[in-house]
């Protein structure tokens, strides 16, 4: 039985997991960071007096 | 205040934490990166074919780490865990719930390593014997713990929630530590104790220098989810603004 397919499957797993946990939380805080920055200076908005 | 409740209470503290990991992590991603490079080429290149598994012997620098770190996340969440439920440090709690998926993803990934490494030298991709089926009982306590957490709205609530199933479900570990020696299994027993090794030093360094990568993985990862679920709770709070002054921060 050839070897090969079971450890290119093995690290090419290996490989798409590790990205995917390492990329999601990068990705959630930017979105993150973006919505309270756009929630900030509408508030800001709001507060400010008008001219 | 003694030194340990000073220790706490600095740790502790969000806007430090937040501060303090975003200067740490780039150098933890860099340390994991140069070291799954040297694992990746000392074990696919350099380490040589095992006499009686062949090249499939390969496999190993992916699955022992993985079971490894599969069985290390989960005693680490269970003690932040208990840190958060006995002394209510939420960075505690926050590390706790963050360790769920990264330890969840090793156990999966040991798990499918192991399946496609017991083909080829067992026959079978799977069988219901204890190490195989104690480590998929683990995937589910990860599972559990994440479940659990995400069933409450209130954060605090859900954390000490999912710190007590952390908690009950250490009973697995030494389950599974010992599940070869206690029951006759299809696995083999292990082959690093603390008593030395049976494996050649060309494919035991390789091996070793896997498992410290992916523990350079596992703090690298946990720290930015933390960063995550605490910008996440706290973003109402002044010192959210006030990091988020430059968005890059």
């Amino acid at each position: 039985m050839p070897h090969a397919p079971f450890i290119i499957a093995t690290y090419a797993i290996t490989a798409v997991l590790l990205t995917w946990c390492a990329l999601a939380p990068v990705i959630q805080i930017r979105k993150l960071k973006q919505a309270i920055l756009q929630r900030n200076k509408t508030m800001e908005n709001e507060n400010a007096p008008n001219a | 205040m003694n030194r340990f409740m000073l220790f706490f209470n600095k740790t502790g503290s969000p806007p430090w934490f937040y501060r303090f990991s975003g200067r740490l992590l780039p150098w933890i991603w860099a340390v994991f990166m140069i070291l799954s490079a040297a694992g990746l080429y000392l074990g696919l290149v350099k380490a040589p074919p095992d006499y009686l598994q062949g090249e499939s012997v390969r496999i190993m620098y992916i699955h022992v780490p993985s079971a490894y770190m599969s069985m290390m996340i989960y005693a680490l969440m269970a003690a932040m865990g208990f840190v958060g439920l006995v002394w209510h440090v939420r960075i505690a709690e926050i590390l706790a719930i963050s360790s769920a998926p990264i330890g969840a993803m090793f156990t999966a990934l040991a798990l499918i390593s192991g399946s496609l490494w017991g083909r080829p030298t067992w026959g079978t991709y799977w069988v219901w014997d204890a190490r195989l089926t104690s480590e998929l009982v683990l995937l589910f306590l990860y599972l559990g713990v994440i479940g659990l957490y995400s069933a409450y709205d209130e954060p605090r609530k859900a954390a000490r929630a999912a710190a007590l199933l952390a908690l009950v479900g250490l009973v697995n570990l030494p389950i599974i530590h010992y599940s070869v020696t206690w029951w006759n299994t299809l696995h083999q027993p292990p082959s690093l104790t603390s008593g030395g090794s049976s494996i050649d030093p060309s494919m035991l360094w390789p091996l070793l220098v896997m498992v410290v990568a992916w523990k350079f993985f596992y703090i690298a990862n946990l720290l930015t989810r933390s960063r995550y679920r605490l910008l996440q709770q706290d973003q109402r709070k002044r010192w959210v603004s006030d990091a988020l002054g430059g968005v890059n921060s």
